[in-house]
C-alpha cells in the first residue's frame, strides 16, 4: 500500500473516482503562494547573509533533495531512502572531476564540462541503483534503498583513492561566470532559488503529462497498468533517473554551498533526515518537502537556543525533531499540508468533519 | 537437499565446490605457493572464525528481527534501538554486580518488557500499514537513540568477560608446519567461542521451539493465516505479544555479546539495524534457518573482505546483497 493510498484512505478519499483528480496543489491554485513567490524573489533586500544562505538557500537545497523523494513517494508510491546518497555521490562527483584542494584526486575540469558529468553519472547511479529497488515492493524498498545508501556511506569511508576516506574532499572550488563569483551569498540565494523553483515546476509538470499520470496509475494498479500494455518496471525506473536528476542538482548546490563534501554529508542519519523532511511537509504534494525542509532548518539552527532557554540541554534537538516526526506521523500521514487541508476544508464545510480518525482500522 | 540438487543441479554444484575449497583451506597445510599468494594461513583461519563468530552475533539480532516480520508483518525498524538498549543493560548490570551472566537475563527481560510496550502502544494500533509502521519507527529510533546519548553520553563501553572466558584455546586446526616438521596450532579466544556455541544453541531452541512444539505451531499458522488462526479461537494478540517480547529480549541478548565482542557506542544501532535488513534480505524475511544463513555469509564476507581486500569489504557485503535480489529476490530461503 502506498503513502498516499493510506492518506486518502484517512481523509475519506477513495469514495469514487471523481474525488480522485490528481492533487497537485499548485502555486496557481493559492492566492498567498505568490506572496511567498514574491517574498522569494525579493529575499536579499530583506535578510542578512546568514538567512539568505543558512536559513533559505539551506532549507531550498534540503528541499530539492526531498522533492525527488516526494516525487517517487508521492507519484510512484517507491519511499527511496538512497535520495541524499544519489545527492552526495553527484556532489562527489563535481569535487573530483572539478577543480579542488585534493590536487591528487580532483581531475580540474572547469565546471560547464564538471557539473553535467557529475549529473550524467548520479542519474545513472540513481537508476541503477532504482533497477535494483523495483524488483521489491514497499517495505523492501525502503530497506534495499536504505542499504545502498549504507553502502556508500561506508565506502566513502574507506575509500581513499576516489573519495579521500572520512576527511572528505575540501575547498572545491565554485564556478566563475561573467566575472561574477556564484558563491557570493546574493548570487548563490538566487541561482538555489532559480534550480529550485526549476525542479518544482518540472515535477508539478511531470504529474500531469502522459509520464506522471502512467506512473500514478503504476502506484495505484501496477498489475491493471501492466495489462494495459505499460511496461511497469521501465517507468518506475524512468522515475528514478528523474528523482535522481532532481536529487543530483541539489547535491551539486550542496557542495557549491559547503564547499566540500565528506562521509558525514551522506551518512545514514542524513538518509532518514530527508525522509523526515518530506513527511514532515507532506509527500502528496510538491510544495510539501520545501514546507517540511524550513521547518527542519529552522529547527536546527533554533532549536539549541530554544531548548536553552527553556533550561533543557541544547543538545537535545534530534530528539525534538524525533518527538515531532512522531506526532506528524501518528496523527497526519500527510504531513504539514495535510493538516492545513484538513482545517482548511473544515473552515469552508463549516461542519465538524470526524478528526482524521480511524488509526487502527485494518 | 534432494529437491533443491534436483532443481538448481548446478547451483548446488557450485555450492558443494566452495563448500569444499574452504574446507581444504581450512584444514590442509597450505602450500608455500599459496601463502606467498595471499598471505599467512593463520590470518586466513582468524578471519574465518572471527566471521563465524560474527555472523553468531548477527543471527542473535536478526533472527527477532525477521520473527518479528515473519509472524506479524511489523516492520520495526527500532530493532537497532533494542540492540544499543541491551548493551547498555548489560554494561551496567555487569559493572554493578559482576556477573556476566546477570547481565544477560537483565538485557533480555528489561528489553523484552520494552517490546511489549511497544507492541501494545504502537504496533497494534497500525496493524497492516507497513509504511506507517517503518515510519514510526524509524522516528521511534531517533528518539530512542537521542535518550540513550542523553543518559549515557557518546563513550565507548565494554562489557568486562568474566575470568573464566579469557584468554585463548588451542583448536585443533594446523596453521603452519616448523620446519623440524611439528605442528603450530590455531590459538582463538574461548569466549568468542563459547558466545558463538551459545547462539548456536538459541538457535536451535527456535527451531525446535517453532517446529515441535505447540506453541510453534501457532507461531508457524499466524505466519500463514493470520485471520483463520484468530478464527480457530487462538489469542492471537497474545500470541503476537510473545513474540515480540522474545524478538526484542533476543536483541537484548545481542547487545550483551556484542558488548562483550566489540564494545557498545552510539552509532551502534544504526549499524545493526542495517546489519540485520542486510542478513534477512540475503537470508529471506520471516525465516530462521534464512536468518543463519545470511548472517553465516554476510558475517565470512566481512571478515574475509576487511582482511584480503580493505578498501571493498562493505562492497562485497553489497555485492551479495544485489546477486542475492537479481537471482532470487524473495532471499535464499524464504519459501515463496
Amino acid at each position: 500500500m502506498s503513502l498516499i493510498q493510506e492518506a486518502r484512505a484517512r481523509d475519506g478519499m477513495l469514495a469514487g473516482d471523481a474525488v480522485r483528480q490528481p492533487a497537485v496543489w499548485s502555486v496557481t491554485e493559492q492566492p498567498w503562494a505568490w506572496a511567498v513567490a514574491a517574498l522569494l524573489l525579493i529575499m536579499p533586500l530583506i535578510a542578512n547573509g546568514f538567512f539568505l544562505i543558512e536559513i533559505f538557500g539551506t532549507t531550498l537545497i534540503l528541499g530539492t533533495i526531498a522533492l525527488s523523494l516526494m516525487f517517487l513517494a508521492g507519484y510512484g508510491g517507491m519511499v527511496s531512502l538512497m535520495q541524499l546518497t544519489v545527492a552526495g555521490f553527484a556532489g562527489y562527483m563535481v569535487a573530483v572531476f572539478g577543480v579542488s584542494g585534493n590536487a591528487n584526486i580532483s581531475l580540474g575540469w572547469p565546471w560547464w564540462l564538471a557539473t553535467p558529468m557529475a549529473l550524467v553519472l548520479a542519474v545513472l547511479f540513481g537508476a541503477l541503483g532504482g533497477a535494483l529497488a523495483v524488483r521489491t515492493e514497499g517495505i523492501y524498498t525502503i530497506m534495499i534503498t536504505l542499504a545502498i545508501g549504507a553502502a556508500f556511506y561506508y565506502f566513502t569511508n574507506q575509500n581513499w583513492a576516489i573519495f579521500n576516506g572520512h576527511t572528505g574532499i575540501n575547498t572545491v572550488a565554485t564556478p566563475h561566470i561573467l566575472g561574477i563569483d556564484w558563491r557570493m551569498d546574493i548570487a548563490f540565494y538566487y541561482l538555489i532559488l532559480a534550480v529550485a523553483a526549476l525542479c518544482y515546476c518540472a515535477v508539478l509538470y511531470l504529474s500531469r503529462a502522459p509520464f506522471g499520470l502512467a506512473l500514478q496509475g503504476v502506484r495505484d494498479n501496477p498489475r491493471r497498468m501492466a495489462a494495459l500494455g505499460f511496461n511497469v518496471n521501465a517507468h518506475r525506473i524512468a522515475a528514478y533517473a528523474f528523482a535522481a536528476l532532481i536529487a543530483g542538482l541539489g547535491g551539486v548546490l550542496q557542495v557549491w554551498n559547503y564547499r566540500q563534501i565528506s562521509p558525514g554529508s551522506v551518512a545514514v542519519e542524513r538518509c532518514i533526515d530527508i525522509l523526515i523532511v518530506a513527511v514532515v511537509g507532506g509527500i502528496t504534494r510538491p510544495v510539501g518537502p520545501y514546507i517540511g525542509a524550513f521547518i527542519f532548518v529552522m529547527l536546527r539552527t533554533f532549536a539549541l537556543d530554544f531548548l536553552v532557554k527553556v533550561g533543557l540541554d541544547g543538545n537535545r534537538f534530534r530528539l525534538l525533531i524525533g518527538l515531532g516526526f512522531l506526532a506528524i506521523v501518528f496523527w497526519s500521514s500527510d504531513g504539514v499540508i495535510g493538516l492545513y487541508e484538513r482545517w482548511r476544508k473544515r473552515g469552508q464545510l463549516a461542519e465538524p468533519r470526524k478528526p482524521s480518525g480511524g488509526h487502527g482500522h485494518g | 537437499m534432494s529437491r533443491l540438487i534436483e532443481r538448481h543441479p548446478i547451483w548446488s554444484l557450485v555450492i558443494l565446490l566452495a563448500i569444499a575449497i574452504l574446507a581444504w583451506l581450512i584444514l590442509a597445510v597450505w602450500p608455500p605457493g599459496l601463502e606467498e599468494a595471499i598471505g599467512r594461513k593463520k590470518v586466513f583461519l582468524n578471519a574465518v572464525f572471527n566471521g563465524i563468530t560474527l555472523g553468531g552475533l548477527y543471527f542473535l539480532v536478526a533472527s527477532g528481527f525477521t520473527l518479528i516480520f515473519g509472524l506479524m508483518r511489523n516492520v520495526n525498524l527500532a530493532h537497532g534501538s533494542l540492540y544499543l538498549f541491551g548493551g547498555y543493560i548489560g554494561y551496567g548490570i555487569s559493572t554493578a554486580t559482576g556477573s556476566w551472566i546477570l547481565a544477560f537475563l537483565a538485557a533480555f527481560v528489561l528489553v523484552a518488557i520494552v517490546g511489549v510496550l511497544l507492541q501494545v502502544l504502537v504496533f497494534r494500533r497500525m496493524e497492516g500499514q507497513d509504511l506507517r509502521q517503518t515510519m514510526v519507527t524509524i522516528g521511534l529510533s531517533i528518539v530512542f537513540a537521542d535518550l540513550m546519548l542523553w543518559a549515557f553520553g557518546g563513550d565507548f563501553y565494554q562489557v568486562q568477560t568474566p575470568a573464566w572466558l579469557i584468554g585463548p584455546i588451542q583448536l585443533p586446526l594446523m596453521t603452519a608446519m616448523k620446519s623440524s616438521g611439528e605442528a603450530v596450532f590455531l590459538q582463538y579466544p574461548l569466549g568468542r567461542l563459547v558466545i558463538f556455541c551459545g547462539s548456536v544453541v538459541i538457535g536451535v531452541a527456535m527451531w525446535l521451539a517453532l517446529n515441535r512444539t505447540r506453541v510453534g505451531m501457532i507461531v508457524r499458522a499466524g505466519v500463514d493465516d493470520r485471520d483463520i488462526l484468530a478464527a480457530t479461537g487462538v489469542q492471537i494478540q497474545l500470541v503476537f505479544v510473545l513474540v515480540f517480547a522474545l524478538g526484542a529480549g533476543l536483541a537484548g541478548i545481542a547487545g550483551v555479546v556484542g558488548g562483550t565482542f566489540q564494545s557498545i557506542s552510539p552509532g551502534e544501532d544504526t549499524r545493526f539495524l542495517l546489519a540485520s535488513l542486510v542478513v534477512v534480505i540475503v537470508g529471506g524475511m520471516g525465516s530462521i534457518p534464512g536468518a543463519a544463513l545470511g548472517a553465516l555469509i554476510i558475517g565470512l564476507a566481512e571478515q574475509l573482505g576487511s582482511v584480503y581486500i580493505p578498501t571493498y569489504a562493505i562492497v562485497v557485503t553489497f555485492l551479495i546483497m544485489v546477486l542475492v535480489l537479481a537471482l532470487r529476490p524473495q532471499g535464499l530461503l524464504a519459501r515463496r
